[in-house]
């Protein structure tokens, strides 16, 4: 690769002016030992069986051709399985044996190919071990130093270095140039909606009918027995299509229902009315990162969090007592209408669901 | 080029050597329109030095072709949308329900479509494997210290190439919109929103909208198949050219210098091997692909917000991201300046980017320490650095515990313990773990160099004991062979920096602190034999 281009001289001369011998390293703190064990050289080669052997060789070529061969019926076999065993609609164990035996004919087919090749290549080919020898990966100082002659010339030619008006200019527009194409981004949401009401308000309002999830049935407080819990929508939430916005609205409105016994619960004084005779409500979106909070432990009345571990105590207002949560649950204030039915006071007091910057 | 000497002149030469017929008239075509002969001159006969452990880059640039034609083959199928239709396919206990494009076409794929399930386990599992094998390779280069000079930049690129890996994953298995991917981006979705300014409104540009919105399956394939992994086929093909420029490093041994590079040739044998190998690897691949089912999102089904099954756990190379969330304790919230600082989530992250930094910047952290600006081909037996080993030893025991800590509640079920025994003992070995490690594996690696002194001095045990006439006993030592002692002492030995003044006679805080760590590095260390020891104990045995 020695290579240099053009003009020889030129080379040799920008060498001389340069500082010349840059090709010693620091060492560090590497003691170099003068008295270090030498480095005894190649030992002698090994010859393998299939070079000692003829018959081990033949034999090496057997297994090699045999592998190949045997890869070919491996491709075979795929595709006589896909079509002798093709699936059957509504039949799973179809799936099962189509996904099998499809897959291992190829199986068999890219491990006697790939076997075969690597047997090959170390039992019959060549074993002797060559050397190429390294170089410092810069450059030579010859190459270096026209590099740099290089630039200068660009630098002298185009008065990049020596017009600061045009340079600065460019790179002003350069580091312009790009911009737009953030700004751009910007469409990546809807316009004319605002995250932080969003995440501060939910459908729940003050009527609301709480319904089970996913049947969308109403629930009767006499429903509601010590000890159980429900997993709550809003009633109205089945009239929301999925194009506008049925998961995004449930995902902000899930609540948990459940009812201890009155003399359980720990209720604050601003928040006693919040409750129906033991039965209380809280979202189910975790303050963590926002998983559904679904598993309820009757017997402590503790809510967990299946992803991330954070425990919530029912009985004190879901105060967090485990885990990495920072906040307790939001509860949604309930009572019942005059067929008994649960409903909702209002919307939550706060938001629910994890942390944000704006959440203050 | 070397046009100089190349004029119109041998072409009546060529033909009357010819008889090659086609192939020979095909290379000559080839040739003739774009120089191949130059790339067969200076590669083909390239040398690459053997051993197992560079099969781990090559199981992960062989896993990641499997990625390309699996996956281009489930893009004819897959419907990168969130419209919801009604599942109509063959898989019974889903029909009816209402589900995206993306799920739907997910399930078709599984369950209507011929070799489509094996395509898409196959796909799945070689991600898995990719991730691995990177890892894997990584934490070999890490040992033999392999990223010295002049591979610093290369450690850099393969280690910006692991966490691509881990964002195709993660783009990748949120794609079919089930239930498990569904509560993955809500996780993400949540994490975003803890970041400081900007987090609420760049969870709400990522998903178009409130969470989940209708964007996001879309994005993230536009993500997965062409933005992702364009970068990374950008930055294997830099990789393998800096490993071709640099040529390969190589185990120390006898005739092996920091000068040469001993192995094959590419042609023929590395061709056969490697080549083979690509192979083995996918056929490895297709027999689990066979044999294992991966992600079965039909028995989780589509995305709700409000179910979740106990046990949810992420792929695993997302595992320590998930296991640190679950590490913080509880209330950190804290309100300032009305606003939220969202700590619970702020200070996991930061200590998992702080280690992700760390070791990014590992090559450049350990030049500056030791001041050695030499390039290094041979590579270091991990005992031989004992620092080194040590710190990794504590990188991979930090790391462990994120994992294992993904696992929490399936340790506390599985072995009976309580939740809260599993994560606090693990908040505690987060911190324990790493300096336990790094003790137990530096004084494992200075007694397995004294061992290597020791038989490369005195020889092997051999078993046989001797009575001497005196009526003592003692064993036999056999000595090494000067090739199996070279690999014993053939290694480096350093010494702390010392501090000294600087030309104006200063004694910069840089230094000191440049000096405390080069101690810390070099103090523990045992010396290679020297010619003098060897002939002693020659002396002193015979």
């Amino acid at each position: 690769m020695a290579q240099d281009g053009n003009s020889g001289t030129d080379i040799a001369a920008a060498d001389s002016s340069n500082t010349g011998h840059g090709t010693e390293h620091a060492v560090g703190t590497a003691v170099v030992a003068r008295d270090a064990i030498e480095n005894p050289g190649f030992p002698p080669h090994r010859h393998r069986v299939t070079d000692l052997d003829p018959k081990k060789e033949k034999q090496a070529e057997r297994t090699v051709y045999t592998l190949f061969y045997l890869s070919i019926v491996g491709s075979v076999w795929a595709i006589a399985a896909y079509m002798a065993f093709p699936i059957v609609p509504e039949d799973i164990a179809s799936v099962r044996t189509n996904n099998l035996l499809i897959g291992l004919g190829l199986a068999l087919a890219l491990l006697a190919l790939g076997i075969g090749a690597v047997h090959w290549g170390k039992a019959l080919m060549h074993d002797e071990e060559g050397i190429d020898m390294r170089h410092p990966v810069r450059g030579t100082e010859d190459t270096r130093a026209r590099a740099v002659e290089i630039f200068d010339q660009a630098n002298r030619e185009s008065g990049f270095g020596r017009r600061s008006l045009i340079r600065n200019s460019l790179i002003g527009a350069l580091i312009a140039f790009p911009l737009p194409a953030v700004v751009l981004f910007r469409g990546l949401a809807p316009e004319g909606q605002n995250p932080v009401d969003l995440l501060k308000h939910t459908m729940w309002e003050a009527g609301d009918k709480l319904a089970r999830d996913p049947s969308g049935l109403p629930i009767k407080a006499s429903d509601v027995t010590i000890g159980s819990v429900f997993h709550v929508i809003p009633e109205k939430l089945a009239s929301v299509g999925h194009s506008e916005g049925y998961l995004e609205e449930k995902a902000k409105a899930i609540v948990l229902l459940m009812r201890l016994k009155p003399e359980d619960l720990i209720e604050d004084e601003d928040r006693k009315g919040w409750s129906y005779d033991g039965i209380v409500a809280y979202s189910k979106v975790c303050t963590h990162v926002g998983c559904p909070v679904a598993l309820y432990e009757q017997q402590t009345h503790h809510l967990l969090c299946p992803c991330h571990q954070s425990q919530f105590d029912v009985t004190n207002h879901c105060a967090v007592i485990f885990g990495p949560a920072a906040r307790p649950l939001p509860q949604l204030p309930i009572a019942i209408d005059d067929e008994g039915y649960l409903i909702a006071q209002s919307d939550f007091k706060e938001p629910v669901g994890p942390s944000f910057w704006e959440r203050h | 080029m070397n046009t100089v000497t190349a004029p119109a002149e041998p072409k009546p030469a060529v033909p009357v050597k010819k008889s090659g017929g086609f192939t020979a008239a095909a290379s000559n075509y080839i040739d003739e329109r774009t120089s191949i002969s130059t790339a067969v001159k200076e590669l083909g006969r390239k040398i690459f030095p053997d051993h197992w452990s560079f099969l781990l880059g090559e199981v992960a640039l062989y896993s990641f072709v499997i990625i390309l034609l699996s996956g281009t083959f489930l893009t004819f199928f897959f419907q990168a949308s969130m419209a919801e239709v009604h599942y109509e396919g063959s898989y019974v206990p889903l029909k009816g329900i209402e589900m995206s494009a993306a799920m739907a076409s997910t399930m078709d794929i599984s369950f209507d479509v011929r070799g489509g399930l094996l395509m898409r386990q196959v796909h799945h599992w070689a991600a898995l494997l990719f991730v691995a094998s990177i890892g894997l390779h990584m934490l070999r280069i890490f040992f033999t210290g392999a990223f010295r000079k002049p591979r610093e930049l290369n450690w850099v690129i393969g280690f910006i190439l692991f966490i691509l890996a881990m964002a195709e994953g993660f783009t990748g298995y949120s794609l079919p919109d089930d239930l498990l991917s569904g509560n993955g981006l809500r996780i993400i979705d949540g994490m975003v929103k803890g970041i400081p300014l900007i987090g609420t409104w760049t969870s709400f540009l990522l998903f178009g909208g409130e969470f989940p919105g209708t964007d996001i399956v879309g994005r993230l394939y536009s993500l997965h198949i062409l933005l992702l992994p364009a970068i990374i086929l950008v930055l294997i093909a830099l990789h393998l050219l800096f490993v071709v420029v640099h040529k390969h490093t190589q185990y120390s041994g006898p005739g092996r210098t920091q000068q040469n590079v001993v192995g094959y040739p590419v042609l023929p044998v590395y061709a056969a091997k490697a080549g083979g190998f690509f192979f083995i690897v996918f056929g490895v691949v297709m027999v689990i692909a066979s044999l294992f089912s991966i992600n079965p999102i039909w028995n989780y089904g589509p995305y709700d917000p409000s179910p979740v099954s106990a046990g949810t756990q992420p792929d695993w190379y997302i595992g320590f991201a998930d296991g640190i969330l679950r590490l913080a304790p509880p209330h950190l919230d804290v309100v300032l300046f009305d606003h939220t600082f969202s700590f619970g989530i702020l200070i996991p992250l930061g200590l998992v980017g702080l280690f992700i930094m760390l070791v990014l910047f590992y090559p450049f952290i350990e030049a500056w320490i030791t001041g050695d600006k030499r390039e290094h081909h041979i590579l270091d037996r991990p005992r031989n650095a004992a620092t080194r080993t040590a710190i990794g030893a504590a990188g991979v025991t930090f790391y462990a515990v994120l994992w294992a800590a993904a696992s929490s509640d399936l340790i506390a079920t599985h072995f009976k313990l309580t939740m809260e025994g599993v994560i606090h003992t693990l908040q505690v070995m987060l911190f324990a773990g790493p300096v336990i490690a790094y003790f137990i594996a530096k004084r494992t690696c200075l007694a397995l160099q004294k061992k290597d002194r020791s038989i490369a001095l005195h020889g092997y045990e051999s078993g046989r004991i001797v009575r001497l006439p005196g009526g003592e006993y003692i064993e036999v030592h056999e000595p090494v062979d000067d090739f199996e002692r070279w690999k014993l002492v053939s290694h480096e030995s350093y010494q702390p920096l010392m501090i000294r003044p600087d030309s104006r006679g200063r004694i910069t805080v840089a230094q000191r602190v440049r000096a405390g760590l080069s101690r810390w590095f070099f103090e523990d260390r045992i010396d290679p034999i020297t010619r003098a020891e060897l002939e002693s104990s020659h002396s002193n045995h015979h």
